[in-house]
């Protein structure tokens, strides 16, 4: 995985609560068994009509939205289903990070295996961003700070394990392996 | 000595390297389902690094969510329609050939839904940790297992190591004290404990179902109540073991006999939450006030007693935007309300049991005209059952539709699914816009509420009809 210090781009806003992972990827894509290109089928039924024309009102079929890597969304964001479709279609479409309130568990945990930020801040912030749309806004995973626009800065946390992993481009695949003595030893005392 | 709860004693259990401030713990996995859908990237992950699956004994796979439930596309004198998931059932096949894993292909009597078959098997044991790429594996939780949904890399993870990076949740009690009414199922139960704490209420908690109502409970009930944890944003959700459980699993082809079920079943009684131990947080649920429930929305927690309104909520954009979809106005009853699709099945009610209460309301009666109502059970082995034993019959002869088992309508992934616009009454567990296919209005109901709406051609207040 490629290091992951800092990010700095404009948000996308989907204000929605409660955005569940069968909008981020509806079920019926998930017949692939590859991660790439699910790009296309982010959000597929409230980006395209009928017909797979977009819907010109979707906020990611607006030229404002292009380029963006951070989305900004309302509470309680990737409910649902465990699928790393999800975390996969979001990075294969450009976004690199995720602001709400709350961010689902298994989402969260999916996304950070794949160097996609959950960042959760507290209800204030989420609501200047939400009314903020295409500010331009800068992550710094060293000192853990988001900064907007404005100069104002807020510090953010993440799970210092895969802070560390981001941070220097480390798979926690490979601190897992390192572990598999201490697994051959729990097997052997636990039968 | 530290008085510790059920999920502590069960994760203590299964800890290789405890967690530290900067590292997560090494939980152990004592057994991995595996399904086609979650599972492709993570083989090619292990063929990348040239890596076995560690524990294949400790893996079983089945096929169930893209599976067709047409009787002759799975024993394959035709096709299956749907062409991705076809190519994704041959993948399953020749993984679990090339990593030496236990399959129960399309055409194996023990196949069925992975939540639902674990449990048959005797697979599913108190105290286990049980983990799969899939979010209802919390259903396993009704044993005394700490099971949880995992995602395609920990799936990885699990083949080549058996254990998994994690941190330890927090812990939440839900006591539900009271007898639950006639008609009152524990699936109602469950939607109005998500209806009281909300989508994301259990977020960071693995829960324990308590008290003198989870107690009384069947196995079957359990499971349907810890299947949908996480859709209260719960990991995982557990109910401790006891002579239900144990009755449950006595003879079952998996479980322990002889002297190692004795060992085993003194060694489970152990997996019980300390008197007087702490919760981490706790709520209350008065089961006696609970009516049959119904959803109204776009996610589980919009949900209401049968036979009450939609509610306003004046200037909430989420909810305006669930109306449209739903086309429902605040003020209107649920009862009444026209119905074009009924479907019962599903890892949340797709067992023998839920068959059982379907059939006290079909028996001997008709399902109203233009009402497709599909009955999926949720295992080969159920769907045998319920053939011999004359449920199948009185399905058949109430018009519904009667098929081999799988997921088949709860995600639409195989072709079974609900037209754009249409209200399905529906025994599964998400009403996600789009969930049973594009455009579908979904209401989330028990077996006998959607058999009862089957019945009526409309929203039907079951207990009209027992």
């Amino acid at each position: 995985m490629q290091p992951l210090k800092r990010l700095t781009s404009r948000t996308v806003v989907i204000a929605s609560t409660d955005i569940d992972t069968d909008q981020i990827i509806p079920a019926r894509f998930l017949t692939t068994t590859s991660k790439e290109g699910l790009g296309k089928q982010l959000f597929a039924d409230w980006r395209y009509q009928e017909d797979g024309s977009p819907k010109r009102e979707f906020v990611l079929n607006r030229p404002e939205a292009r380029g963006a890597q951070i989305l900004v969304a309302g509470r309680n964001f990737g409910c649902g289903s465990s699928r790393e479709h999800a975390p996969w279609a979001l990075l294969d479409y450009g976004f690199r990070a995720v602001i709400s309130t709350e961010i689902a568990d298994i989402f969260r945990g999916n996304a950070l295996k794949n160097g996609f930020l959950p960042i959760v801040v507290d209800e204030q912030t989420s609501q200047w961003l939400l009314h903020q749309p295409g500010t331009e806004l800068d992550i710094d995973l060293e000192a853990m700070r988001l900064t907007l626009a404005t100069g104002a800065s807020i510090s953010i946390a993440l799970e210092p394990f895969a802070r560390h992993c981001l941070l220097n481009g480390l798979d926690e695949f490979a601190y897992l392996r390192s572990k598999l003595e201490d697994i051959e030893s729990f097997e052997a005392a636990h039968g | 000595m530290t008085l510790r709860t059920l999920f502590d004693k069960v994760w203590s259990a299964h800890e290789v390297v405890a967690e530290t401030r900067d590292t997560p713990a090494v939980l152990y996995v004592d057994l991995h389902l595996v399904h086609e859908v979650t599972t492709p990237q993570a083989f090619s992950m292990l063929r990348r690094h040239g890596l076995p699956v560690r524990r294949p004994d400790r893996t079983l796979a089945t096929m169930d969510h893209s599976t067709p439930t047409q009787s002759a596309q799975v024993f394959g004198s035709v096709p299956i329609k749907v062409d991705a998931a076809a190519r994704q059932v041959r993948q399953m096949e020749e993984n679990a050939a090339e990593f030496g894993i236990e399959l129960f292909d399309m055409y194996d009597a023990r196949r069925g839904i992975v939540h639902i078959i674990g449990p048959e098997l005797g697979c599913t044991q108190p105290g286990m940790t049980i983990v799969c790429g899939d979010s209802h594996t919390s259903t396993h939780g009704a044993f005394g297992a700490l099971a949880f949904g995992i995602g395609t890399t920990e799936v990885g993870h699990v083949f080549a190591t058996q254990a998994l990076l994690q941190r330890k949740p927090k812990s939440l009690a839900i006591n539900v004290e009271g007898q639950l009414r006639p008609g009152v199922t524990a699936k109602d139960l469950i939607l109005a404990i998500i209806g009281q704490i909300g989508v994301s209420g259990g977020t960071g908690y693995v829960v324990e179902y308590r008290g003198s109502t989870v107690r009384a409970l069947s196995m079957h009930e359990r499971m349907t109540v810890c299947n949908m944890s996480i859709e209260a944003g719960a990991r995982a959700g557990m109910i401790a073991p006891d002579e239900v459980t144990y009755e449950y699993l006595r003879g079952k082809p998996r479980a322990p006999r002889g002297q190692d079920w004795e060992a085993a079943e003194a060694r489970w009684r152990s997996f019980v939450t300390d008197p007087e131990a702490r919760f981490d947080a706790s709520i209350d649920v008065d089961a006696e006030r609970i009516e049959p429930m119904i959803t109204y929305g776009t996610n589980p927690g919009m949900v209401l007693p049968i036979s009450a309104v939609v509610p306003h909520k004046k200037g909430d954009e989420v909810f305006d935007k669930a109306m449209r979809y739903m086309g429902f106005h605040s003020g209107e009853a649920m009862l009444g309300k026209a119905v074009n699709v009924v479907f019962i099945g599903s890892c949340t009610n797709g067992r023998l049991e839920d068959l059982q209460a379907a059939a006290r309301i079909l028996k001997g009666r008709k399902v109203a005209p233009g009402v497709h109502l599909l009955i999926v059970p949720g295992s080969q082995q159920i769907k045998r059952q319920a053939e011999t034993s004359g449920l199948a019959d009185i399905f058949k002869e109430a018009g519904a539709d009667w098929r081999e088992s799988g997921c088949s309508m709860c995600l639409g992934m195989n072709g079974d699914t609900v037209a754009a616009g249409l209200y399905s009454v529906s025994t599964s567990n998400r009403n996600f816009e789009g969930r049973q296919g594009k455009g579908a209005r979904t209401l989330l109901a028990s077996p006998l509420t959607a058999a009862a709406s089957a019945i009526k051609g409309s929203v039907a207040d079951p207990r009209e009809l027992l």
